[in-house]
């Protein structure tokens, strides 16, 4: 399946990163070369077969509902790159 | 005083324990190697303070008698590990500053059984790599140099390279690293040093720098088979905080090492024979095939049909999961946080500032075979390719015990050779990422030198949980191999 | 019996319309602790002070999943009649928010751990109704932002932050705004009842996405014999609706938004809509460009979720009474009238309130007194339940003393309206007034001898008309300031009236 320019820009403002002009022919390029490589994949018979959703053969683990964390609001906020009054301070959010 | 870095980790913690020496004593000769090894560029950060200071805590407790298994022993910290009140960068921009107020669980076993860190040590970014040339704080220089190549500069392999070149220029006893699609294994081939990522699920996750969360694995870079054992062996438990860690016992691995491997059957796939295969490292297979047999271990060539297509499903499983993995980090509330009029502006300057190139392209290739109308052609697809590959093992396991191949498919190249092509360099992994996607123990042994002089590697994998059949399959090629050379010091 | 009747339309110019609406119902769940991280969950908190690592999504962080909170969800699957699945997942939905600071919300989308169940809802006029539940999932509820404390930036605070939800989807079974809103009281109720949810819409820990569209009339029923989407209009989702009032306020502008653009000719474009209650208008949240591709796929930190079939047994035997089948009992035991038994079933603050009251006394006379005289008082004076000035204890204090016979009922009315005006306990209250009642049946039948002697006449006539007791039965009554015992007054009269 390859992508085109529009492609590489929709998906570049999904992840959230800004691509300059320059770099999105040259990334068109590269990512069709991977995708062209993973194709491959299309040659596998997998009718039937279970997705490996995990290597780990057990069962997911469970915790009891006790408080044992939190109750430091300095600690999360150590290396914010701003912060006042206890509160992140980011951006304006326009909802 | 240089002589303490040329031991291995087991005769230095021999040393300690006897008092030959002062745990304050090897630090600091370490600490003067680290110094004196700028050139390689395989700390970012030199932690020398804290080293004299976790010494200095480790003699008090060997005169007390409370010693730890590792105590007094000076190691080198892939930065990938979050080390509390020591920044932390996984070699990229975007963390800025970080300073985590939380220690890893693996680096917190490794020091609560007495270990010292000398630093945190270089990566490829978010270990995304296989050369160590996509780290923020530059290239890593492999300590070895081929004879007849004009003094390049080579790579140490990747992502763990700072961690591989650190062991080989005996800057530490040993190191921490990680491995993802082959991130400990190819670079300890590449430097003439043993790396081992064991079972999925056997080190702890928490507090490591997320990649690709079903792959990622923990594990050391050492300078011998004996050595990585007894890293392992602090480094893995069980972890409540971590869902996917494995309520197991950790055996004591050292004593496996110099087991017999008579009456072991060892495997060798066919499929890893690859089209273009130098000629150098086919020898060294039947070399290791050798050695083996005349262990006392029996051969079987068995068939892995499914390893052609573990790089393809490698290269969607991975960048998806990081595409996930890395949304958090977004300038709000840690790290970078670039310029911006609005919120997108500033999560997108943010994320192109502060990622590197092979990192967004991961991210980007990861974001789309995730969105909507390709999940069921690429991911779900690539998870059905995955259970293939891990039944090929399964069905391999019902007749050999241990399987033997290279590590990989080539000795260390020269910095800026594969850059070019993405696919070039994806290739090197072509032996390794296979243990990735079945969750399987696999170890790399140097066990020769090419016509340049170069280190190439043997791999074993083991069945899932069996580390210790992997360490006596290794131990035994490590002494048949009789691996002796050391890279020349030109730094 | 799918109800198929639809009595609520609206005009438009060229014609009849009506209302078709589904809701998804986000549900705090009551636990200490979050859906995967170990911080605490409540209210009050200064910022960032119930925040772990995991929350604050720093380099490295995992997931652990709550024991209780599944238990929880399970739970109020059982209480919704739903199929509990023993296999779930949970995935990631991927999207970039300051107050979801993973970059990313565990859901599940795939493989919820509750399927299809439903909820039966009584109307006021006595009918009802039923909506189907889809399914249920557990959820990590994100952070608050906060843009009104600064202009030229947002502040976030992550407490609500991994907090588990449990999101209640329904399929598209309402067709006017009462039947919503009646939808989600009933459901209230149900989660107060389990207490798998402390149902306080205002703190937000319940509030309905209410997702609207219109057709013509006929279309609907198209829609449910053949389950094609095709029939009806393209919906809307307002998100965050939070009180009764506003639910039916929005879905009422909806409606008639989406009623002019068709009347105009104008297609409905499907968005995101928050309501506005100040200027009674929904508004579009994002525009067409933004809208979201979260990217689903299983959390890779996480296995499977496998339930014991024997602990969801364990959870089903442990059940408290529903509301459904509360009523039931209500109507059958004390002859309650279904309305009467609903009022006190379907609010879950009634529910409870009637719960506490009745603890140890006569079920029917406590709910006598809270549906005619408490329910009725505080509707007149437009209070809800939750604002009562008498407590349920004292209700049921009132309630004990005219069981052990210390007050008629009628002398009870007197001690209520003390208790209204906030006088205190009811013991009290009949103490400081004096208002024991007679029992000593030697006062009694001096006040009837008295009475008797003084109206020969009347006393005679009673014979021929026994009615007329009830004459003598009032005298009585007004003699002894209303304290005598009524029943002991009538035993008296007949006696010596020769009845």
């Amino acid at each position: 399946m390859a992508i085109d320019a529009a492609t590489v820009r929709k998906v570049a403002r999904l992840a959230r990163i800004a691509e300059p002009e320059e770099r999105i022919e040259p990334l068109v390029q590269e990512l069709n070369g991977i995708l062209q490589w993973i194709e491959q994949l299309a040659e596998v018979d997998t009718d039937g077969v279970e997705p490996l959703t995990s290597v780990v053969h057990a069962t997911l683990p469970l915790r009891d509902d006790v408080v044992t964390d939190g109750g430091d609001a300095r600690r999360v906020l150590s290396n914010a790159p701003s912060s006042t009054d206890g509160f992140y301070v980011v951006p304006k959010v326009v909802e | 005083m240089s002589e303490l870095t040329k031991l291995t980790l087991k005769a230095a913690l021999d040393g300690l324990k006897s008092k030959s020496f002062s745990a304050v004593e090897i630090t600091k000769a370490h600490i003067a190697a680290v110094e004196a090894a700028r050139p390689l560029n395989a700390f970012i950060l030199e932690t020398p303070e804290k080293a004299l200071d976790m010494a200095a805590a480790s003699d008090a407790r060997i005169a007390s008698g409370d010693a730890g298994a590792l105590e007094g022993a000076p190691l080198g910290i892939k930065d990938l590990f979050c080390t509390e009140g020591v920044r932390s960068t996984a070699a990229s921009k975007i963390l800025g500053n970080f300073v985590p107020t939380y220690e890893s669980t693996v680096t917190a076993n490794l020091f609560g059984d007495g270990a010292v860190m000398l630093g945190k040590l270089n990566l490829d970014e978010f270990a995304m790599g296989s050369s160590n040339e996509t780290s923020a704080f530059g290239n890593v220089i492999n300590p070895w140099k081929s004879a007849g190549g004009g003094n390049k500069a080579l790579t140490p392999g990747g992502s763990s390279g700072g961690s591989a070149a650190a062991v080989a220029a005996d800057l530490c006893l040993g190191a921490t690293a990680t491995d993802t699609g082959g991130s400990i294994r190819q670079p300890a081939a590449f430097t003439g040093t043993v790396g081992i990522k064991p079972t999925y699920g056997r080190c702890s996750r928490w507090g490591i720098v997320a990649f690709a969360s079903s792959l990622d694995q923990a594990g050391p870079i050492a300078k011998t088979v004996e050595d990585a054992a007894i890293l392992l062996t602090s480094m893995a438990g069980h972890d409540p905080k971590d869902s996917t860690s494995l309520d197991v016992e950790t055996p004591d691995w050292a004593p496996y090492v110099g087991k017999s491997v008579k009456g072991l059957r060892i495997g060798v796939p066919k499929e890893y024979r690859v089209d273009g295969m130098p000629a150098e490292i086919e020898k060294l297979w039947q070399d290791g095939i050798d050695w083996l047999k005349e262990a006392g271990a029996e051969i079987v060539e068995v068939s892995l049909p499914h390893t052609k297509y573990a790089l393809p499903a490698y290269y969607i499983v991975a960048p998806a999961e990081a595409s996930s993995n890395l949304a958090r980090y977004d300038g709000m509330r840690y790290g970078l946080r670039a310029e911006g009029g609005n919120l997108t502006e500033i999560y997108e300057n943010t994320r192109a500032e502060g990622f590197g190139q092979e990192v967004k392209r991961r991210i980007l290739i990861g974001t789309y075979v995730l969105s909507a109308g390709y999940y069921d052609a690429y991911y779900l697809k690539a998870q059905k390719v995955r259970r293939r590959i891990a039944d090929d093992f399964d069905k391999a396991w019902e007749t050999c015990d241990a399987l033997l191949t290279p590590t990989a498919p080539s000795a260390a190249f020269a910095l800026g050779e594969r850059n070019a092509d993405p696919i070039a360099m994806y290739l090197n992994d072509v032996f390794t990422v296979t243990t990735n996607l079945a969750g399987l123990p696999s170890i790399s042994v140097p066990a020769g030198l090419d016509s340049g002089g170069l280190p190439l590697g043997l791999q074993v994998i083991g069945r899932a949980l069996d580390e210790g059949t992997v360490f006596s399959v290794a131990g035994a090629l490590e002494k048949a191999a009789g691996f002796r050379a050391k890279a020349e010091r030109w730094w | 019996m799918v109800e198929m009747t639809n009595a609520f339309t609206l005009k438009g110019r060229t014609g009849d319309w009506e209302i078709v609406l589904g809701l998804e119902v986000h549900a705090q769940v009551a636990s200490n602790s979050k859906l995967f991280s170990g911080a605490a969950v409540g209210f009050g908190a200064g910022p960032n002070e119930q925040v772990s690592l995991v929350d604050a999504a720093m380099p490295g962080m995992l997931p652990v999943l709550n024991r209780y909170c599944v238990e929880q969800a399970v739970r109020t699957g059982l209480g919704l009649k739903a199929q509990i699945n023993l296999k779930s997942r949970f995935d990631r939905k991927n999207y970039f928010y300051p107050d979801l600071p993973q970059g990313y919300q565990i859901s599940q989308f795939e493989f919820p751990i509750v399927g299809e169940g439903e909820v039966i809802v009584d109307r006021i006029d006595g009918t009802s109704f039923t909506v189907r539940i889809e399914r249920l999932h557990l959820e990590q509820d994100a952070g608050k932002s906060i843009h009104d404390l600064d202009p030229k930036a947002t502040y976030v605070d992550l407490n609500r932050s991994g907090t588990a939800l449990m999101e209640i989807v329904s399929k598209p079974d309402m067709r006017s705004p009462e039947d919503a809103a009646a939808y989600v009281k009933k459901l209230r109720a149900i989660l107060i009842t389990l207490g798998t949810c402390d149902g306080d819409m205002e703190k937000g820990n319940l509030r309905a996405d209410v997702n609207v569209s219109v057709c013509r009339p006929g279309d609907y029923e198209k829609f449910r014999e053949t389950g094609s989407f095709s029939h009806l209009g393209t919906r809307c989702e307002i998100k965050n609706v939070n009180s009764y009032r506003f639910i039916q306020q929005a879905i009422n502008v909806e409606a008639r938004r989406q009623i002019e653009i068709l009347e105009d000719g104008g297609k409905v474009d499907q968005e995101t809509r928050l309501y506005d209650p100040t200027k009674n208008e929904t508004r579009s949240m994002r525009s067409k460009e933004e809208a979201h591709d979260y990217r689903y796929f299983p959390d890779p930190d996480l296995l499977p979720l496998v339930l014991d079939p024997a602990w969801v047994k364990a959870i089903e035997a442990g059940l408290p009474e529903l509301p459904d089948a509360k009523k039931a009992r209500l109507m059958s035991a004390y002859g309650l009238s279904p309305y009467d038994a609903s009022v006190l079933t379907s609010d879950g603050d009634v529910a409870a309130f009637f719960e506490e009251a009745a603890k140890g006394r006569d079920a029917k006379l406590v709910a006598n007194w809270t549906l005619n005289d408490l329910l009725g008082r505080l509707g007149k004076d437009g209070l809800e339940i939750t604002a009562s000035p008498i407590s349920a204890a004292d209700i049921g204090a009132l309630v004990g003393l005219i069981e052990d016979g210390t007050i008629s009922g009628k002398i009870a009315r007197t001690v209520f309206e003390h208790m209204w005006d906030g006088e205190g306990a009811p013991a009290a209250i009949v103490e400081k007034h004096g208002l024991v009642q007679i029992t000593d049946t030697g006062a009694i039948e001096t006040a009837v001898d008295a009475l008797i002697a003084a109206n020969p006449d009347k006393a005679a006539a009673v014979k021929d008309k026994p009615q007329a007791i009830g004459w003598f039965v009032g005298q009585v009554m007004k003699e002894t300031g209303g304290k005598a015992n009524p029943a002991a007054v009538n035993e008296i009269l007949k006696a010596k009236l020769g009845l």
